[in-house]
């Protein structure tokens, strides 16, 4: 086991790249470390798939290295890389039982078969598969045939990383979190490096110890789920992560500090903009605004209830804004005044965070 | 389970009761009634019974017509399907050659069966064709219409040339519906290309290799215009197949009593092998 390592990946499906968005993978340089649990998060056609790929081998980067540890596997094939990928679409062979699947890879890579009975019972056990191990594999459901595609993977003793690429798209979702508490106890017991492609922004905060958020190729924030909801380095994680997302507003700077709707707005630390002429905005999270006396004149225009909490919608000249109130909570009738906490409160230079 | 009885349903059934009954139950049924009796013209019948059928049974013509049905049947099944999977596995996935392959592969299918055995004829006379000359200048002496090998081993030929490109179609057809992750699963197993084969292609190309065997069972056991053309069932019977067969006994002989007793059993037995290697094939896919 080892961590992995990207290093200036580049990748284009193009023979011949020419402007940006010839680029399925804009450059990036990313670093997991070992027994990580990670997902990978963006909207569909991010380019989350390519890069899972272009880590298991079964896709050659345009540019840049791959690297496992102290090794370059950057042109190693996929069966040479230690690597476990979990699809989308599970994938057994119909024609044999469960227990021939979970020891085809070994077969495959010439093991003695009573080290693969071995493993496979092993394997099977931790999976809740021992009494099927008999069964043709075609005959099982969907949440049974990918346990197996996970199993195949789980057998092989050298396996450095377990990439799922949206393994969970088509079980049931009474299911889903059976199976997702089952990875996440799995990663506990063997901690193997597991990468976990999803856009599904609850898969990954529940799953993951690091997240990684993708945009159009491009990796736009790593951290933590604490992390990607407190601080969003950029305006599409606010959008993308939180239920609503994130209330991003045009602002104009006035000595270094950022005016909104005529009135300065508070925010801890400087801001410190390079470019005069970059795109503004001030970004606050619907849970880090409340009901004042004073300060941002608003009025409301409607409010959801979402259970413990009401969304509600209100009014700035253009600009909706929205904020929580608790279930309960007093919510005035037509014309408030809005209030922002300053310490959650970011400033945004061209949709990347300058505060 | 409790069924609603809804009896004004049947009428609406009728309709294709009655397309079926002319276009196919009608017709079979003349067939079984020349086959139980005897007649002379003028519409004059005398009733046989099981007589024609136990003649047909028992004749040795009708045993070595339908041996050497049989063979030409597993010959050019054991030919063509495993040629249209081999054909099938090398052509392109994608890009501009995928049209024109399947373009070349679609022509034979075009041509009208007469047209086949004519050309095929053309191609392999000894002295003016193509395949004949060519053959024969190679110092191997090769004439279909006096050799009994010969004139097999062009039937053979010309069937396949004329038909692997359906097993082909099939085939690929059956191989671009396997999903990209199966091939990329396999690949991070480590499976050999055999084992790939062996485990994803072959099992997911069951359904349509079980039609393909299907097809070219019903077809090739009937075969008759392209046989008849090229070689004309000879040289002697050696090329006489069932269908040959039956036409001289129907329309030759004008024994029309035999001719629809060995009708029935014939269409008796393409049914019976066709139930059963589908049944076979489809036992699993239940479970």
């Amino acid at each position: 086991m080892s961590k992995i390592t990207l290093k200036n990946l580049r990748h284009s499906y193009l023979s011949n790249p020419q402007s940006d968005d010839d680029w399925a993978l804009k450059e990036m340089s990313v670093e997991w470390s070992d027994g990580g649990a990670y997902a990978l998060l963006g909207p569909s056609g991010c380019g989350k798939t390519t890069l899972l790929n272009i880590i298991s081998g079964l896709l050659t980067p345009t540019e840049g290295e791959v690297w496992f540890g102290d090794v370059e596997v950057s042109h190693l094939p996929a069966d040479k890389r230690n690597i476990a990928q979990v699809f989308q679409f599970p994938v057994v062979y119909d024609t044999m039982t469960v227990y021939n699947n979970l020891a085809f890879p070994l077969r495959n890579r010439d093991v003695n078969e009573s080290e693969i009975d071995w493993k496979v019972r092993e394997i099977a056990a931790m999976l809740d598969l021992s009494d099927t191990l008999k069964k043709r594999a075609s005959g099982l459901t969907a949440d049974g045939k990918q346990k197996i595609s996970l199993g195949r993977g789980l057998v092989r003793a050298d396996v450095n990383a377990i990439l799922f690429d949206e393994p969970l798209t088509v079980i049931d979702p009474h299911l889903k979190w059976i199976l997702r508490s089952k990875l996440k106890e799995l990663h506990q017991q063997i901690g193997n490096t597991m990468i976990y492609v999803t856009h599904d922004q609850t898969e990954a905060l529940t799953f993951a110890d690091q997240v990684v958020v993708m945009q159009e190729g491009e990796v736009v924030q790593i951290g933590t789920p604490v992390e990607l909801f407190e601080r969003p380095q950029h305006t599409f994680v606010g959008h993308f992560i939180g239920s609503p997302g994130m209330n991003v507003l045009a602002c104009e700077l006035d000595q270094g500090r950022p005016v909104y709707g005529g009135s300065a707005v508070e925010t801890t630390g400087t801001v410190a903009v390079e470019d005069p002429s970059a795109r503004l905005e001030i970004g606050i999270r619907p849970e880090f605004i409340s009901f004042a006396d004073q300060g941002i004149a608003v009025s409301v225009e409607k409010v959801s209830d979402a259970g413990r909490v009401n969304i509600v919608e209100t009014r700035h000249g253009d600009d909706i804004i929205k904020l929580l109130v608790p279930d309960g909570g007093h919510v005035p009738s037509e014309n408030a005044f809005l209030k922002f906490d300053p310490d959650h409160t970011q400033v945004y230079a061209n949709a990347w965070m300058v505060s | 389970m409790n069924k609603t009885t809804y009896q004004k349903a049947w009428f609406f059934v009728l309709p294709v009761v009655a397309l079926v009954a002319f276009n196919a139950l009608i017709p079979l049924m003349t067939v079984v009634n020349y086959s139980v009796q005897e007649t002379f013209g003028d519409n004059v019948f005398f009733w046989e019974g099981v007589k024609w059928f136990e003649d047909v049974l028992n004749s040795e013509r009708f045993h070595a017509s339908l041996l050497r049905q049989l063979m030409f049947t597993g010959i050019i099944l054991a030919i063509e399907i495993p040629l249209g999977v081999a054909i099938a596995l090398t052509m392109p996935k994608k890009g501009p050659w995928v049209s024109v392959c399947l373009v070349f592969m679609a022509m034979p299918l075009l041509i009208p069966w007469n047209v086949v055995g004519a050309m095929w004829n053309i191609f392999a006379l000894p002295d003016i064709g193509l395949l004949g000359h060519a053959i024969n200048g190679m110092g191997i002496e090769y004439n279909f219409t006096r050799q009994p090998f010969a004139a097999w081993f062009t039937t053979v030929l010309m069937d396949v040339w004329h038909w692997t490109s359906l097993v082909v179609l099939l085939a690929y057809a059956g191989l671009r519906s396997i999903p990209e992750d199966y091939y990329q699963a396999a690949k991070i197993d480590g499976a050999k290309p055999w084992a790939v084969f062996l485990h994803i292609q072959l099992p997911k190309m069951k359904r349509v290799l079980t039609i393909a065997i299907l097809l070219r069972f019903m077809d090739s056991f009937m075969i008759y215009t392209e046989p008849f053309v090229l070689t004309g069932g000879g040289p002697g019977n050696s090329t006489t197949f069932l269908s040959i067969d039956l036409v001289k006994v129907a329309l030759g002989q004008f024994d029309l009593g035999p001719a629809a007793a060995m009708s029935l059993i014939y269409f008796l037995i393409v049914l019976l092998v066709c139930w059963v290697f589908y049944t076979l094939m489809m036992k699993d896919e239940d479970q």
